[in-house]
């Protein structure tokens, strides 16, 4: 069973590791979460603004041309036609009801591509919470549009101007500011990572993907389950998400897709499993990019959704008991199956979800496999990058 | 006897405590650092070990430890460096680091260099109190290592009293809702919350830490503790000095003054 234990643990992986300054609040959001979340009162309200503001149920698009090409029964999970253009407002919508709930009246949070930041700047003006995100100052650059929004949105965007500049830099900052404000203010986590109870908390909103895929499925298939899901992992909420329901549905294989970027052996990559070793990142033990002496790696990927030295502990013990498989996809090849399927599609695919694409061109499969494919966001935001790439 | 014990035996006020950060500004700088601090008439040394995401530092610390590791500072240079301090040295020597690297490093080989080189103390802010108690509680006491826990304003009266009975050493109490080195001056908010621990009656000596700087700040927060840490006020004195030893001297000596 792949189940979060009491400490917060998915086997070795999770906890709470965090400064004494954190454990209030962290202990807040333990005991109340669960509770809170199990109300008809929350249910009913998320699940409306899910269907009403974000657009859910999503699609489950039959890809006849992709399923052509690579001869195999291709579904996307169309997250990319969720308000804002990606599957992370899931999970600030319930984050954001959970904050009000708890009383606190502000709202800080980390984005590397901008989506999560754009995700949570829209949930604060749905909300009329006052609102600031922390971005890494090379993300502010490469993904100028989402940044953009957010400050249409309200939000205040501050930049992470210490370390790589990316991802990590802007979590380590929104940490430090939650230290610093720790009453009024909650803190919406992007992904499955962060303390106990983030990472659970995290994908249960996210875990709707999944909940549609088993009804859309049964519909199309006649079958819930599929043969194969297959969803990118920066620090894995999409991927947690599209998993979910088949975790403990053995058949179901999971396909967990990282960034290589330049290559595995480049120095310029983010795959985690294949580089990573245990440690503490964040205030969860996971797999992490790390020098031997326990300095965490600058991580590097095309994409700035993935551009992340660690993964959230659930699919650091997937991997570790080898219930999901891992491959890896490089910068170009990402590039180019994006391409391909706007090409194929009439979809443009964020860069990060263009990962996920090329692992078709990775994994084995039968003739008539059913595949899903979790089309985590659109690529919109991405479109400068789409731009200087050429190629097409 | 272990040195921290021995420190609050003896002495119960104005107790001095300085931070600096290992490999920090020149790598070979450690020792040299602790000789002035003791030289100075400080009472402890708390050598920062440098981490790439250090989570509850402000911006002048996180400087520290870029440039400690880009100076090539690692637990193993540390260690080695830190071989002979007890020739030299007398106070009492705490660590403060995160975990990941000791993880690294491994728990047990880090204790025990701790105890062979003469560390007195550990203080590892995002090691939480189970799991101290679950994993690691047993190799801090072979090897003789006092361990101190934070406590912040917006700890619980019941959470501080399982952290005093779980700590040995001295409890540091972090002094606002913040990060290291981001605030200054005392407001009355934080003296109440100093008055209501210091009424607590906790076994452990107090030590009041982040956001104090100068003279005035020590002796007022000495007022309802056992004395004060220095971290990020000291960082800045020594980042750009030309003679350290005369510059920590001059600074401490008007700090305790
Ligand atoms: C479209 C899209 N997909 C995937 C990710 C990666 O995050 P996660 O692994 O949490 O799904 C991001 C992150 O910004 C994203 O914007």
């Amino acid at each position: 069973m792949i189940r979060v234990d009491e400490k917060g643990f998915y086997g070795k992986f999770g906890g709470a590791y965090i400064p004494e300054m954190l454990h209030p609040n962290i202990e807040e959001l333990r005991e109340n979460y669960e509770s809170i979340v199990a109300t008809e009162e929350f249910q009913k309200e998320f699940k409306l603004l899910l269907k009403d503001y974000v657009g859910r149920p999503t699609p489950l698009y039959f890809a006849t041309r992709l399923s052509e090409k690579f001869g195999a029964k291709i579904y996307l999970k169309r997250e990319d036609l969720c308000h804002t253009g990606a599957h992370k407002i899931n999970n600030t919508i319930g984050q954001i009801i959970l904050a009000k709930k708890l009383g606190k009246k502000r709202i800080i949070a980390e984005t590397g591509a901008g989506q999560h930041g754009v995700a949570t700047a829209t949930v604060c003006a749905l909300m009329g919470m006052d609102c600031t995100i922390y971005m890494g100052s090379i993300d502010i650059q490469r993904q100028r549009p989402n940044v953009e929004r957010m400050r249409i949105l309200g939000a205040k965007v501050v930049p992470a101007t210490s370390g790589s500049q990316t991802l990590k830099d802007a979590t380590n900052e929104a940490m430090r500011q939650w230290i610093n404000n720790p009453v009024d203010t909650h803190y919406i986590i992007g992904s499955v990572v962060g303390p106990h109870p983030y990472p659970e908390m995290v994908a249960r909103f996210q875990s709707v993907i999944s909940e549609e895929m088993k009804w859309q499925l049964l519909e199309k298939e006649g079958n819930e389950n599929p043969d194969i899901v297959v969803a990118c992992v920066g620090g894995g909420s999409n991927a947690a998400g599209a998993f979910y329901h088949y975790y403990n549905v053995p058949q179901v294989r999971l396909v967990a897709v990282e960034a290589a970027g330049l290559g595995i052996s480049s120095g310029k990559s983010a795959a985690t499993t294949v580089l990573g070793t245990s440690g503490i990142l964040h205030g969860s033990k996971t797999l992490l990019m790390q020098t031997a002496d326990g300095q965490v790696i600058e991580p590097h990927s095309i994409s700035a959704g993935l551009d992340y030295p660690g993964i959230g502990p659930v699919h650091a013990h997937l991997f570790d008991i080898g219930r999901a498989e891992f491959v890896a996809v490089e910068d170009e090849d990402a590039m180019n199956a994006g391409i391909a399927l706007s090409r194929t599609e009439g979809i443009i695919p964020a860069i990060e979800t263009a990962h996920a694409l090329h692992a078709l061109s990775m994994i084995e499969f039968k003739k008539d496999d059913v595949i899903v494919i979790n089309l985590s966001g659109r690529g919109d935001k991405d479109l400068d990058t789409y731009i200087k790439w050429g190629g097409y | 006897m272990n040195r921290i014990d021995q420190l609050f035996q003896q002495k119960k006020e104005r107790v001095l405590s300085i931070y600096f950060t290992a490999g920090f500004p020149k790598l070979e700088d450690t020792l040299p650092i602790m000789e002035a601090i003791e030289a100075a008439g400080a009472d402890i040394i708390e050598i920062g070990i440098p981490y790439s995401d250090p989570i509850a530092d402000g911006p002048t610390i996180q400087d520290s430890n870029m440039i400690a590791l880009e100076n090539g500072m690692s637990l193993k240079v540390l260690f080695e460096q830190l071989k002979e301090m007890r020739k030299t040295v007398s106070i009492p020597v705490v660590f403060m680091g995160y975990l990941n690297p000791i993880i690294q490093y491994g728990m047990e080989n880090f204790c025990a260099k701790c105890k062979e080189v003469g560390v007195d103390g550990l203080i590892l802010p995002d090691l939480p109190m189970q799991q101290f108690l679950d994993e690691f509680k047993g190799l801090f006491d072979k090897y003789e290592l006092r361990n101190t826990f934070l406590i912040s304003p917006q700890t619980s009266e019941k959470r501080i009293r399982e952290i005093d009975q779980h700590s040995n050493g001295f409890i540091y109490m972090v002094s606002s809702h913040s990060i290291t080195g981001a605030k200054t001056g005392i407001s009355d908010e934080q003296v109440t919350y100093f008055e209501r621990v210091a009424a607590m009656d906790l076994k452990n000596p107090r030590l009041i830490g982040f956001g104090i700087s100068d003279a005035e700040s020590f002796s007022k927060v000495s007022q309802y503790s056992n004395g004060a840490i220095i971290g990020s006020s000291f960082i800045k004195k020594i980042k750009d000095s030309k003679n350290l030893k005369e510059d920590i001297k001059t600074y401490i000596q008007e700090v305790i003054r």
